[in-house]
């Protein structure tokens, strides 16, 4: 196989698992969006939505209704999330925010694990983690059908995402809010209604983000992880651009997995735990706000 | 009712600004200095290597994870990084030169310490806030990867998991809990004084201006990279010794493993619930972290016996510990330093409420 078709399989695979990132990072900015919370349990969702998808299954229901009854229970996480910890700490600082949803992410973690226990799950979506034979016969190149997949359903929906905040009534609402809460309020917007909205989406989010790895790694509670590779995604991207996070995922998956395989070995690997974060860094330096980040202004 | 300050009245400049104006709390902080060093004649062995000894030394790097994140506003997730870095360079120290005392090799991989804390802080000058506290996982996440894949660090150690070397000073061998009980308790009451003057001083003044208004204090002519870089490397300083005692005294072993993620988030939470911003909250959350999962454990086996499955337990304690983290952040976010200082107050008044 000539090393052009080795560097394109390795970027190809890095751009499609950074899909995957982006798809957990949309979860995060939906949520920063709408409220101002940097939501760290996005991860504990992911794990808690497929985990609850997975156990209903074995409870003995076919996909096509274990799939509403796992939306049903994200929908309530998100509407409990809004009523006991958002809805006491409004208007407390960001930071204060940030660590409610740490304390939040143990909390989901813990009840994820004492509802359905900790053995490790594999869950079979029906598309299977191969190679796509064409693809192999003519370049030589091995490229997963599961990536593929993510990459469309991560496409679909973003575009139904963006449709959702630019074209109907309840994105316009999210958007007032996200500019402005208390005006937004002062014009009759039901504060509320929008923030268990967006965490009910944020849920539906990790659901399929949580069943396309879960599909790759399997369902067990590693998939919290995954949200740490994300916060590189995100503020690459910019806490509050949809188009950003995917940019970013792209950037963050390709160049990971380039630096991985053509740098690694000469420091005995594992150079892919750290390499995305030190790019953030790199990154912000240049640009603070991220990629599509709003540019702040700070007065005093 | 004995617990107020009527009759004391200050006379000299140097009365009016020592640290415990109040003579019941120089009496106090006294019984507690005493009682610390006496300790170790009544508590076993356990409490002392399983609890005191943790104890300190978390205090001691939840004081660091406070001075970086309380009194100077940067938030950060990465003192568990910082830890490591402190614990393989007194590993190093201790092999590399001969006959180094333990406590300047403690000291020295503080220093250690501090100066990657200063290179991990550059970026703080450039980003602010939540965008901060990600790229403060960039240290956490190179440094633990570094001190796993280059093996100098570890002394060409296949294993990985190193045995710490005892704790020599002055030609005596600190072996027993009791004897490391107390260096760790002389090293951290130092520690903890010296932070005290500087958060009262210039020093922690120009870290709350910078906390409070990067912009305003910069404007009043503070300079941001001199004062963010001192928070960042005495924050690390502080972690960097903690680390070395945790790996010395604590564990007994030096390996990159010890100092996850997981690890900076208890920090975290330490200074969460003991009290941004005070000294005293940072010995509170620590204990409070420390013990709480202890307690759970005790209780649960004591109300279901032993039937009940390990995984359950430790999933119904990672519940109440998250839950307690939020009921804290609303109902007391100024953690358990604050409480204290309500009853302080309240004290002041007994028997009257107001």
């Amino acid at each position: 196989m000539p090393d052009i078709w080795f560097f394109i399989e390795v970027l190809v695979g890095g751009l499609l698992s950074g899909i995957m990132y982006s798809l957990v990072a949309l979860g995060f900015v939906l949520i920063y969006k709408a409220s101002s919370v940097f939501n760290f349990a996005q991860g504990a969702m992911v794990f808690f939505a497929v985990l609850t998808f997975v156990g209903v299954m074995e409870l003995g229901l076919p996909f096509w209704a274990a799939l509403p009854v796992a939306i049903g229970v994200m929908v309530l996480v998100g509407m409990a999330t809004e009523r006991f910890v958002l809805r006491p700490l409004v208007s407390q600082s960001e930071d204060t925010l940030l660590m409610a949803t740490i304390g939040l992410s143990f909390v989901i973690e813990g009840v994820a694990q004492l509802a359905w226990g900790v053995d490790v799950r594999n869950l079979d979506l029906g598309i299977r983690d191969e190679p796509i034979n064409w693809v192999m016969d003519k370049t030589g190149m091995l490229i997963s059908q599961l990536d593929i997949t993510a990459g469309i359903v991560a496409s679909v929906m973003v575009a139904s995402l963006a449709l959702l905040f630019s074209r109907t009534k309840v994105g316009r609402g999210l958007r007032a809010v996200a500019d402005d809460h208390t005006a937004a309020l002062s014009i009759g917007i039901p504060l509320k209604h929008i923030w268990m909205l967006v965490w009910a989406t944020a849920g539906v989010v990790a659901l399929v983000a949580g069943m396309l790895w879960g599909a790759r790694s399997g369902v067990q509670f590693a998939l919290v992880w995954v949200a740490l590779k994300a916060l590189p995604v995100l503020i690459i991207g910019g806490f509050t651009s949809v188009p950003g996070v995917i940019v970013a995922g792209l950037l963050v998956g390709a160049s990971e997995k380039v630096v991985e395989v053509y740098i690694g070995p000469k420091f005995g690997g594992g150079v892919e735990v750290w390499f995305p974060y030190v790019l953030a860094v790199l990154f912000l330096l240049v640009r603070p706000e991220g990629l599509f980040g709003e540019k702040i202004i700070r007065r005093v | 009712m004995f617990y107020r300050e009527a009759g004391q009245f200050r006379t000299s400049y140097a009365q009016d600004s020592q640290i415990f104006p109040l003579r019941q709390d120089r009496i106090g902080i006294a019984i507690i200095l005493i009682a610390a060093v006496l300790l170790p004649f009544v508590a076993n062995a356990y409490w002392l290597s399983a609890i005191l000894i943790p104890w300190l030394v978390l205090s001691l790097v939840a004081l660091g994870q406070n001075i970086l994140m309380g009194y100077a506003g940067q938030l950060s997730l990465g003192s568990a990084g910082f830890m490591a870095v402190g614990a393989f360079a007194c590993y190093n120290l201790i092999l590399r030169v001969e006959g180094i005392p333990f406590v300047v090799a403690v000291a020295l991989s503080g220093v250690c310490a501090a100066l990657v804390g200063i290179v991990f802080g550059l970026p703080s000058l450039r980003i602010r806030g939540l965008y901060l506290a990600v790229a403060t996982l960039a240290s956490q996440f190179f440094i633990v990867w570094a001190l796993d894949k280059f093996p100098w660090f570890k002394n060409y150690d296949p294993a990985g998991v190193i045995t710490a070397q005892p704790i020599i000073m002055f030609g005596h061998n600190f072996a027993s809990p009791r004897e490391k009980y107390w260096v760790v308790l002389a090293i951290v009451a130092v520690l903890a004084l010296l932070a005290k003057n500087m958060a009262r001083g210039s020093v922690g003044r120009g870290w709350m201006a910078v906390r409070d208004m990067d912009v305003a204090a910069e404007a009043m002519g503070l300079s941001l990279l001199r004062t963010k870089l001192q928070a960042f490397a005495i924050s690390s300083f502080y972690c960097g010794v903690g680390g070395a005692l945790f790996a010395f005294a604590y564990l007994q072993t030096v390996e990159p493993s010890a100092f996850t993620i997981e690890l900076s988030f208890r920090i975290l939470f330490m200074v969460i619930i003991g009290g941004l911003g005070t000294i005293m909250g940072s010995f509170l959350g620590a204990g409070f972290i420390l013990l709480m999962p202890i307690f759970l454990n005790v209780f649960f086996h004591g109300v279901f016996g032993q039937s009940v499955d390990a995984g359950v337990i430790s999933a119904v304690e990672q519940v109440i510990f998250g839950v307690m983290i939020i009921t804290f952040l609303i109902y007391e976010p100024l953690g358990l330093a604050r409480v204290w200082q309500l009853t302080k107050e309240r004290l002041r008044l007994w028997p009257f409420k107001h």
